[in-house]
């Protein structure tokens, strides 16, 4: 390259950049998310479409880590006045959220302050049941929702005899019986422990998880799940270890192997498992809903969601906050939730967006895929059944799988592990209140 | 004629010194003042209130079971650590010692585990043991032993102590062999000549010999297990199952980072910060007046 090229080529290079800055004039809206891997590259798409679809804003994804790593690295940069726009947090975080007033800025706030038309009846009752006020308004916009449910190995139920998914927790023992008897290491696993087996199945079965409508009309709430209704149930699960009709398989999703493999006929966690299981699994697999304990309700209420939602964060430009409110509105749009949904297995948070995979015959070609939905909007959410608001809520899952871990190994029986976590949940509830007042 | 050397720059010595202040204060000084700091305060994760409660953070963590029980787990799993990987490195270290043909590549291969990160070797080891999928669980289960590390304590905690030890098995390796070759050949013949046995050799002069090297290494590999072993916890275990595993270190970051309880992480930062520092001066005060050099 003579001196000449190079020169030009410098010349050309700078030119570039000056034109690249020309169309980065655009306002830039920072979004940390958690979200890896296939999702991660279903987040660009989204942020990509929206810059698309407009040229005065420009939306900016950053994988930040896991849920905790995302929180807390959002948590460290607003202390040190680096926040981003938007942040992805986890459900269980909701109340920190919440009780930070000065750091948060509300959606239905947001979208009157950048007047933006927003109709909130359009969104599923049961997604943002969790994330709205006492007196219904949204907070966060829900991103990502799942819902526990029941998958089972279609191939291993007909070996074994069995006509259809168990509908109770009798058939559930009955099931795992007769799946043992042909063969299988064990009936059941599942994970997400306290997000399944005490928080779904309270709401599930209009059962208090703490007072003051599971902590959402004040600080001042404890717990309540330390009752004979769920402990009944884990003691009976506990005790069908001995039969391995049940079999503990760790925290989260570690337990997941155990039903891809084939050792377990049935598996109860988050519907977004889909993808998962369908790479996975070597064998016919559906999902249904979880089973209902007869001595604890006659029919079952709704189920409530797990996942994330954005929340936005104040002290960034004014002009920029429109820019959040439009990106909001594209992101609750059909197209976009459709698709979200019909990728992932998260539920649609918009009625629309469900109706619309109904018409692209998603749920014909993947059966099954609309239990979730099916679970969320059961009936009209109760204050026991619309999500839960406790402070170091992460901290008390932590105590939670302690206390459960300690009951499956036969530590303790069921009512003294779920009164010790109720125990030590209170002290830290009272903290909570303490440092937020 | 003698030449005399006298410095009379009076800032030359400090800014020279200068690089390693700075660095001692930047980041050791100034983080633990600030732990100190926070550990007297109740403050909510977005730092928008915070109260001076004295020494309330540190009666919580006394008044709490689950942390004494942690101090339990983490003396259980230093000492096991330590000993394990000296034992295991001393082993290796007189072997290599001995080998004549390709010692150079036994050396290397030895040494390779220490270039691992502990949350892969944590990984490695988790999965070589999950009970679904693992190749030592089914080893096990073929020997009549259920392993399951997500039901059973000592079972996790022997997974962590594993995973722990192997990674700093190169690491002593290294400094033990160092420390055998620096032990004069003469002694040894003459112990030889003598008709000592290599046992008794072994007892009688390499081993005394080597205990420079064995004390130094023991404060590094308590500090080590005390410190280091944060990522195997992370990455395997999380401290379960029922706070079989929740080590000291671990129990700092879950509070601090996943629970956000910045004031009560901070009263643990303290705590172990002076545990650290008294196990040392009893350790250069006590253990090491015992020691031949």
């Amino acid at each position: 390259m003579s001196f000449n090229t190079k020169l030009t080529a410098l010349a050309v290079g700078a030119f570039a950049l000056t034109q690249a800055a020309g169309a980065f004039a655009a306002e830039e809206v920072q979004w940390w998310h958690a979200m890896g891997g296939r999702n991660g590259e279903l987040v660009n798409q989204i942020a990509d479409g929206f810059n698309k679809s407009q040229s005065n804003y420009k939306v900016v994804p950053v994988y930040k880590g896991n849920y905790t790593e995302t929180m807390t690295a959002a948590i460290a940069a607003f202390r040190a006045k680096k926040q981003p726009h938007i942040v992805q947090v986890f459900e269980v975080g909701t109340a920190t959220m919440m009780a930070a007033k000065g750091a948060v800025y509300p959606v239905h706030e947001l979208m009157v302050d950048s007047g933006e038309a927003f109709d909130q009846s359009i969104y599923l009752p049961a997604v943002i049941s969790y994330y709205t006020t006492p007196d219904n308004k949204l907070l966060s916009l829900p991103f990502n929702s799942s819902t526990p449910v029941l998958w089972y190995n279609k191939d291993a139920f007909k070996k074994a005899g069995i006509a259809s998914a168990p509908k109770t927790w009798d058939e559930m023992f009955s099931a795992s019986k007769k799946l043992v008897a042909s063969g299988m290491k064990c009936g059941f696993s599942f994970g997400w422990q306290s997000w399944v087996m005490i928080e779904n199945f309270s709401s599930w079965h209009n059962l208090s998880i703490g007072s003051k409508e599971n902590g959402f009309t004040g600080l001042d709430t404890e717990f309540k799940f330390n009752n004979d209704k769920v402990a009944g149930i884990l003691q009976r699960i506990a005790d069908s270890q001995k039969d391995n009709h049940f079999r503990y398989g760790g925290r989260r999703g570690e337990s997941l192997p155990m039903y891809t493999n084939g050792e377990c006929g049935m598996w109860m966690n988050s519907s977004a498992y889909y993808g998962s299981i369908k790479k996975q699994a070597k064998f016919d697999y559906s999902q249904s809903m979880l089973p209902v304990d007869k001595s604890a309700a006659s029919s079952a209420q709704n189920s409530i969601i797990g996942g994330a939602t954005l929340w936005v964060l104040r002290g960034k430009q004014k002009s920029s906050y429109k820019g959040v409110a439009q990106f909001f509105k594209y992101m609750s749009g059909s197209e976009v939730q459709a698709m979200w949904h019909q990728e992932t297995g998260y539920v649609p948070i918009t009625m629309a967006a469900s109706d619309l995979s109904r018409k692209q015959g998603f749920y014909n070609k993947n059966p099954g895929t609309d239990t979730a939905i099916k679970q969320l909007s059961l009936n009209t959410p109760t204050p026991n059944s619309k999500g839960l608001r406790f402070g170091s809520f992460v901290q008390v899952r932590d105590i939670i799988n302690e206390e459960m871990e300690a009951l499956w190994a036969g530590k303790k029986t069921a009512k003294q592990a779920l009164a010790d976590a109720a125990k030590r949940g209170n002290v830290l509830l009272r903290k909570f209140e303490r440092a937020n007042k | 004629m003698h030449k005399k050397v006298i410095f009379r720059h009076r800032w030359l010595p400090y800014a020279l010194l200068f690089p390693q202040l700075a660095i001692t204060i930047v980041f050791f000084i100034w983080p633990a003042s600030q732990a100190l700091y926070q550990s007297v305060l109740l403050e909510d994760a977005f730092g928008l209130s915070s109260k001076f409660v004295a020494l309330e953070n540190f009666i919580a963590l006394f008044e709490d079971p689950h942390y004494l029980g942690s101090f339990k787990v983490t003396i259980v799993f230093s000492v096991a650590v330590a000993f394990l990987s000296m034992g295991f490195s001393l082993l290796l270290a007189v072997m290599a010692d001995r080998v004549i043909k390709g010692s150079m590549a036994y050396k290397t291969l030895l040494i390779w585990p220490y270039a691992i990160a502990p949350a892969v070797s944590g990984v490695l080891w988790f999965f070589m043991f999950n009970p679904t999928v693992g190749i030592n669980a089914w080893l096990l289960r073929q020997m009549g032993y259920d392993w399951n590390h997500y039901l059973d304590g000592g079972d996790a905690l022997l997974l962590i102590i594993i995973a722990s030890a192997w990674q700093q098995i190169s690491y002593n390796f290294l400094f033990f062999l160092a420390g055998l070759q620096a032990i004069p050949r003469s002694l040894i013949e003459a112990a030889a000549i003598d008709g000592a046995s290599p046992m008794k050799r072994f007892w009688t002069i390499i081993f005394p010999l080597l205990s420079p090297t064995t004390f130094f290494l023991l404060v590094v590999n308590i500090v080590y297990a005390f410190f280091g072993t944060f990522g195997v916890v992370h990455a395997t275990t999380d401290g379960g199952p029922y706070g079989a595993t929740s080590i000291l270190v671990y129990k700092v970051f879950n509070d601090g980072f996943v629970g956000l309880d910045l004031g009560g992480s901070a009263a643990q930062s303290v705590i172990l910060m002076a545990i650290v520092i008294g196990l040392t001066v009893v350790q250069f005060r006590y253990v090491e007046r015992q020691v031949e050099y």
